[in-house]
């Protein structure tokens, strides 16, 4: 049982939660991720640290509703807590001076790459950072990446900010800089990830992804979370969760990501009594 | 023979007493536990036929020496309590051995009668024992020894390390257990299934080392959240029992696909989160109406019985020696043939086919036969060529087998290990290469049984026991 010091729908349908878990927090580093159940019935579901306070002993969260336990997830308030927050998991991101790096997140990931692009500006490197989203007010943290960033890019489904349309315009956006970037690292959904990692492939950008495959214990146990990279059969709690974008087998990736998806359909209609579910800010309880 | 003893052979019963079962066709059906059980009138009628011999054969077959005559003897007194506590001075988890023991192989095979094939029904009395004791609700706690004032960590709560901290404490230490998972128990929770070993009575033995005074700690994984050295600066000394958890793929086309999973995925979605009730609970499982079990252990006729209980209409054992080598319990491969698992011995899967959704669909087989003895003593199986054929599936489980999970070794250095990945460990103390570390059960031994586990765990608790109390 962990407490809840804090939960907020931060946007619509994404919110951010902070976790009393002082062991965690004195030993997470940038790109590891907890596995948290939000209650004793609940499935364990892999989230990443978006940011951390060792002094307080908490870790928080960003995390987007889109299924029952996230669902139960966001219907938990400060003063409750959840069954299981264990961590941290997975390898930590390599952090060191690669001379310009560029962060790219969507989604969640503009909460869990925020760590990250933090520890690299402070081990010198310049940080570019693109934001991906449907419209601008789902976007967040900006305040957070201003102080940070050489440069901030946003790419709008609606053209709400910055660029118009979607990762179609990474080119566009890696065209207008005077050099390509030494690295760049991708955090959110899986298509922003897969999109990027094939476009740098072509431009020889080496790029990380940090990916989000379905776990169960997150210490190599169950191999679900495996997933090919350059050919070989790797467990993304273990042996990732970065791995080399442009090694990974993608359309195997895809196809894993949904494995659930009718079951998942299933739960939502049977259990809707028991969780909470909101949308786009309209609670239907 | 001298007429007294023929007069005495004459008497011999052979008659094994039959333990009450759910049938086949209910069972398969359901979660419920499959063998029900012996009455106080069965527990007598089998303990009666025990001669119990001077020299008795079965206690060399124990691993942990349980003096099998005397709690027989109880039984047929009638003394229950008696028989049970003469149990419970050498194991800790009788009835947990009581029902998953390979008693064929271990005291069974040893007893007198069984060149008769009337070998008395140890495992089902000390279960019988085990469950009465239960049902009278007051568990006996025994007296523990003075606070030492020292402080053991016990990492991973299977059966290994439940005994190095059951024994532990009662020696007066002050004991931890950090389990990774969110509940206790290691492979008895996670892996073995409840129509096998119900998980009430799993958690029941967890609370009574909780009773006696163990701090558990789950959610808390050994080599992330805290390392063994970080452990050793607060603990006097650390224990390690964290299984062979790491599951292994054939690295053949295709494991990718879904459908594809490993026993300890399936088992786990089943067990450990219930899967078995979704949707009722909110892990979310597949039904699957073909479901291929590839492998011929315990572990492959738990997930195909699962598999059947699930809801499957076809469920079939894929194995690449004959029926003579499956490595399960005897008694679990008829369980499961009676229920109505098809075997498909002496194949072997070379390729898994997907639909275009990335979904399984149908697996490629080739046909083995069997050659010379290899190094096990077991006939060598080899591929018949062009024997290649399709089997429409759609869902294969991946039994064949699990090593140590390297994340405690790899976190901590000086830890040896062997090249196969299990810990380095002296096998009569549990030491391993680093100092005030001991380690013992399936890390040590690689998949191995539930009592090995168990003893591995008392030496080590003895040994650690020694350690501490010369430390001064
Ligand atoms: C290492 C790792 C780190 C992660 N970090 C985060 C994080 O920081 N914040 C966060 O919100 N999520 C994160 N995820 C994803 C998160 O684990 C899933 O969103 C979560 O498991 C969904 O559970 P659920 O029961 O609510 O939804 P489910 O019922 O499992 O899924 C509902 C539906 O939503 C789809 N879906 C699930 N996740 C996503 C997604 N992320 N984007 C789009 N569609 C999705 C599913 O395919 C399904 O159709 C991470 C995953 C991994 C492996
Ligand atoms: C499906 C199945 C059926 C079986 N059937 C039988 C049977 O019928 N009879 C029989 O005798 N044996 C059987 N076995 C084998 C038996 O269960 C094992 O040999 C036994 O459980 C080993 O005990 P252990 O204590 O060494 O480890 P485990 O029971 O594996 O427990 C290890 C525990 O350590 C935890 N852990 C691992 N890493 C860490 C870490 N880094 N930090 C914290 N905790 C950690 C794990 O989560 C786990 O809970 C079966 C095994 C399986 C999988
Ligand atoms: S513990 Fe196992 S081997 Fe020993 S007597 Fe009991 S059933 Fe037999
Ligand atoms: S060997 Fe068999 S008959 Fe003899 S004491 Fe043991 S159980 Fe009884
Ligand atoms: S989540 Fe189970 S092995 Fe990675």
């Amino acid at each position: 049982m962990n407490k809840i010091i804090e939960r907020k729908m931060i946007v619509p349908n994404m919110h951010l939660i902070e976790i009393e878990a002082p062991d965690i927090a004195k030993k997470v580093r940038p790109g590891q991720f907890v596995i948290v159940r939000p209650d004793d019935e609940g499935e364990r579901i892999p989230l990443s640290v978006a940011d951390w306070d060792t002094e307080k002993g908490t870790i928080t969260i960003i995390f987007m509703e889109v299924g029952a336990s996230t669902g139960s997830l966001a219907s938990l308030n400060a003063g409750e807590a959840v069954a299981t927050c264990v961590g941290p998991l997975g390898n930590y991101t390599e952090i060191k001076k690669y001379g310009t790096v560029m962060c790219i997140a969507g989604c969640y990931g503009i909460g869990s790459i925020y760590p990250v692009a933090r520890a690299l500006k402070e081990a010198g490197n310049n940080i570019l950072t693109v934001i991906e989203a449907r419209s601008s007010y789902l976007i967040y943290w900006l305040d957070r990446f201003i102080p940070i960033s050489e440069k901030i890019f946003t790419i709008t489904r609606d053209g709400s900010l910055g660029y118009k349309g979607h990762m179609k315009r990474l080119p566009d956006i890696l065209h207008s800089l005077p050099a390509f970037p030494d690295l760049i690292i991708v955090n959110g959904c899986t298509y922003l990830m897969a999109h990027t990692s094939h476009v740098t492939k072509e431009m020889g950008i080496s790029t990380i992804v940090n990916l989000n495959p379905i776990m169960i214990d997150g210490t190599g146990m169950c191999g679900v979370c495996r997933v090919t990279v350059a050919g070989k059969m790797k467990f993304a709690c273990v042996d990732g969760p970065e791995f080399n974008g442009h090694d990974v087998d993608w359309k195997e990736f895809l196809a894993r990501r949904k494995a659930y998806m009718e079951e998942e359909t299933l739960f939502f209609r049977r259990s809707e009594p028991k969780t909470k579910i909101h949308k786009e800010g309209e609670c239907q309880v | 023979m001298s007429d007294e003893k023929i007069e005495k052979a004459s008497k011999i019963d052979l008659d094994r007493t039959d333990m009450p079962k759910q049938p086949p066709e209910i069972r398969r059906h359901n979660f419920n536990e499959v063998a029900l059980g012996y009455t106080e009138e069965l527990a007598i009628k089998e303990a009666k036929r025990c001669l119990q011999c001077k020299k008795p054969r079965c206690k060399t077959g124990c691993p942990v020496e349980i003096d099998i005559p005397d709690f027989i003897s109880c039984i047929v007194k009638g003394d229950f309590a008696g028989g049970i506590k003469k149990i419970k001075e050498k194991n800790c988890l009788p009835a947990v051995c009581g029902r998953v023991c390979p008693q064929e192989t271990q005291c069974e095979s040893k007893c007198i009668l069984t060149n008769k094939k009337g070998e008395i029904a140890i495992g089902r009395l000390e279960r019988f024992l085990a469950d009465w004791e239960a049902k009278q609700g007051k568990i006996d706690i025994p007296k523990k020894a003075k606070p030492t004032g020292k402080k053991v960590a016990v990492v991973g709560s299977g059966p290994a390390g439940i005994t190095v901290a059951g024994d532990l404490i009662l020696l007066g230490h002050e004991v931890t257990i950090f389990e990774a998972l969110h509940r206790a128990g290691g492979v008895l929770t996670y892996g073995i299934p409840e129509f096998r070993l119900p998980k009430a009575i799993v958690a029941r033995e967890v609370d009574y080392i909780k009773m006696l005074g163990v701090k558990v700690i789950t959610d808390f994984v050994v080599g992330k959240t805290r390392s063994i050295d970080e452990l050793l600066e607060e603990f006097d000394a650390v224990f390690i029992g964290t299984g062979a958890g790491l599951p292994w793929f054939m690295n053949i086309p295709g494991e990718n696909l879904n459908g594809v999973y490993s026993a300890n995925e399936y088992l786990t979605r089943m067990n450990l989160m219930q899967g078995y009730r979704f949707p009722m609970s909110s892990t979310p499982v597949r039904k699957h109406m073909k479901v291929a079990v590839v492998g011929g252990g315990n572990v492959a006729m738990d997930s195909a019985r699962t598999a059947l209980r699930m809801g499957a209409e076809e469920v079939r054992i894929i194995y690449r020696r004959s029926h003579a080598e499956l490595p399960a319990r005897l008694e679990e491969s008829e369980n499961a043939e009676e229920e109505g698992v098809i075997f498909n011995m002496l194949t072997l899967p070379v390729r898994y086919i997907g639909d275009e959704r990335g979904w399984l669909k149908e697996i490629e087989c080739i046909k083995m036969e069997l050659g010379e003895p290899d190094a096990s003593g077991r006939r060598r199986p080899i591929e018949v060529p062009n024997s290649n054929f399709r089997i429409a599936m759609d869902a294969v489980v991946c039994a064949i087998g699990n090593s140590p999970n390297p994340l405690v070794p790899s976190t901590t250095p000086g830890l040896e290990t062997t090249r196969h990945g299990t810990l380095v460990a002296d096998p009569e103390t549990g030491k391993t290469t680093r100092d005030r570390v001991w380690a013992g059960g399936d890390i040590v031994t690689g998949a191995a049984t539930v009592i090995l586990a168990m003893g591995a765990g008392r030496k080590a608790a003895r040994s650690i026991h020694e350690y501490l109390m010369n430390k001064g």
